[in-house]
């Protein structure tokens, strides 16, 4: 394929062209409040918690404070199984940077088991599995960190892998 | 021509830190007494939501798309302003005009405590290709500004630290007020020089905290029957961004804003007309500058009505009865919409200990801060 335009060196593009250089040194630290402080501590404990909202009469997870849908707030906190299906997913050859990697990334929504009123759940990786066999609608479990090593993160949940008696 | 009012208020904070609750955790809780106050479901009953914040100071770009849920507003008309909440309300005001929408929502937010570099946000704002290299504090650019209007007006020192203790004594009776402190003048000419001629104590300091207004068309007024407060006038401005063409002695922004919204509230004497005034402070000198380049004073004369007690909560032109920024805490974006709040409670009659007597009609005026040029105002009245 023919790229149309001007080819430019990298060395050209950062220094022949007069420009401004101005890296910020930015940063934040988010409180994470009442329902997202609850969220990841229960990762921190193995677990992923979910949130009932009694006049919607569904679970969803990750929790929040006040239900989107009837704007009533929330406080009934259930712990839920560490099982969901895949809602959908992507096989991912490139890095944020746009190089290739040898080895795919698998991010999927992950729909979890005891929520209602689909889809309920969050963005995680999968692995232990070909890319070639994910399916929508396969069952996943959470594969966690050891316990000393979670910090409360959503990352403290390694990956989901395929439920073996699936 | 049909009216607009607001029908409902809502405040959360105002504290130095929030940490308790997420941003969003604490717009639900303004939102949540807003909709309580003006007595509507959220959910069926606003055709519109604004809400005011930026990516920066949110720390996440396209920060709007998480501005919905907090608001009763999932899957609804909901758009954002980059501003204070006085431009979101001037938004709010032209939206229910065209007759297509009959109740909006503005909400405006600040979390400062969740940014760990502020400074270098407001670096940020700084032109980044012949401003910013000096990597100079703030501040500074709010002294150089300072500097030049002492010169042009012949105010004291003395009328400037009495403004500072005016409202740092004033938000000792506000209840959402986070720094109230019994101040003298001379105690604020005590604080550090931070950039000459610049005190410490005449900065005002970061608070979290969102507030939640809720504006109506008539038909939904006489609808509700409840206790609305209408807009009589309301407008923005800007002067210029750069610093080798704006005006440094004066607020030209507040002018031309003022031309404006006088005109389109049918005022002609300010400071006759005008019952209670919140005047943005950012910074003590701010205040008398503003209300000279408003038309409330002419030059040179609101630090003599400082000193004359003319600006304190007694006085013939209350002046920050709510504290002000320098008293409630600058909440950058809210600002503007915390002093709406406070004109809301006193023309309603609900400013407690704070209360002006005969308080019919009210002016907000805000300023976005170092180092813009850009103001917004708007004028309240009972009827």
């Amino acid at each position: 394929m023919k790229v149309r335009g001007t080819k430019l060196t990298s060395d050209e593009f950062h220094n022949k062209v007069i420009a401004v250089k101005h890296a910020p040194e930015i940063e934040y630290d988010w409180a994470t409040g009442v329902a997202i402080s609850k969220f990841l501590k229960g990762l921190k404990d193995g677990k992923i918690i979910g949130v009932y909202c009694d006049s919607c009469d569904r679970t969803v997870t990750p929790p929040r404070m006040f239900c989107e849908e009837c704007f009533s707030p929330m406080s009934k906190y259930v712990d839920l199984p560490d099982t969901g299906i895949i809602n959908t997913f992507s096989i991912a050859y490139i890095k944020t940077d746009a190089s290739r990697v040898e080895k795919p990334q698998l991010p999927a929504v992950i729909d979890i088991d005891g929520t209602s009123i689909s889809p309920s759940g969050f963005l995680h990786l999968l692995d232990e599995i070909n890319p070639d066999d994910i399916k929508i609608g396969m069952k996943v479990k959470a594969v966690w960190k050891d316990a000393i090593d979670r910090t409360g993160a959503i990352t403290d949940i390694k990956y989901f892998k395929k439920m073996e008696d699936a | 021509m049909e009216k607009v009012a607001i029908i409902g208020v809502g405040v959360e904070g105002f504290r130095s830190a929030i940490r308790e609750l997420s941003y969003k955790e604490m717009v639900y809780q303004a939102a949540v007494k807003a909709y309580d106050d003006a007595q509507i479901n959220p959910r069926e009953e606003v055709d519109t939501f604004i809400s005011c914040e930026e990516d920066f100071n949110m720390g996440t770009s396209i920060t709007d798309e998480y501005a919905p849920d907090q608001l009763g507003a999932a899957q609804r008309t909901v758009h954002t302003i980059t501003g204070d909440g006085i431009q979101g309300m001037a938004a709010a005001y032209m939206q229910i005009k065209t007759g297509m929408f009959d109740v909006a929502v503005v909400e405006a937010q600040s979390r400062v405590s969740d940014i760990l570099t502020h400074n270098q946000i407001t670096n940020f704002a700084f032109d980044p290709l012949y401003n910013r290299q000096f990597d100079a504090v703030y501040h500074s650019t709010a002294a150089l500004e300072k500097r030049a209007y002492l010169e042009y007006s012949g105010t004291s020192e003395e009328a400037i630290a009495e403004v500072a203790a005016k409202n740092y004594n004033n938000a000792l009776k506000n209840p959402i007020a986070a720094y109230g402190v019994r101040a003298k003048a001379s105690d604020i000419m005590n604080t550090d020089m931070i950039a000459s001629p610049l005190r410490d104590g005449e900065i005002s300091k970061p608070v979290d905290g969102a507030v939640v207004i809720v504006m109506a068309s008539e038909k939904v007024v006489k609808e509700k029957n409840g206790n609305p407060i209408y807009i009589n006038g309301i407008s923005y401005a800007t002067n210029s961004p750069n610093f080798d063409t704006r005006d440094w002695q004066y607020a030209k922004y507040a002018k031309l804003t003022a031309d404006r919204v006088y005109k389109m509230a049918g005022i002609n004497d300010p400071k006759e007309e005008i019952d209670v005034f919140e005047i943005d402070d950012t910074y003590a000198f701010k205040e008398l500058q503003h209300l000279e380049s408003l038309g409330v004073y002419d030059k040179g004369e609101a630090g003599k009505a400082m000193l004359n007690g003319d600006l304190g909560s007694k006085g013939s032109t209350p002046v920050n009865v709510s504290g002000g920024v320098l008293g409630v805490g600058n909440a950058h974006d809210v600002n503007g919409l915390q002093r709406i709040a406070e004109l809301v409670d006193q023309l309603r009659g609900h400013a407690g200990r704070r209360q002006i007597s005969d308080a019919n009609t009210g002016m907000a005026f805000s300023w976005r801060g170092v180092p813009t040029t850009a103001g917004a105002l708007a004028i309240l009245s009972k009827e």
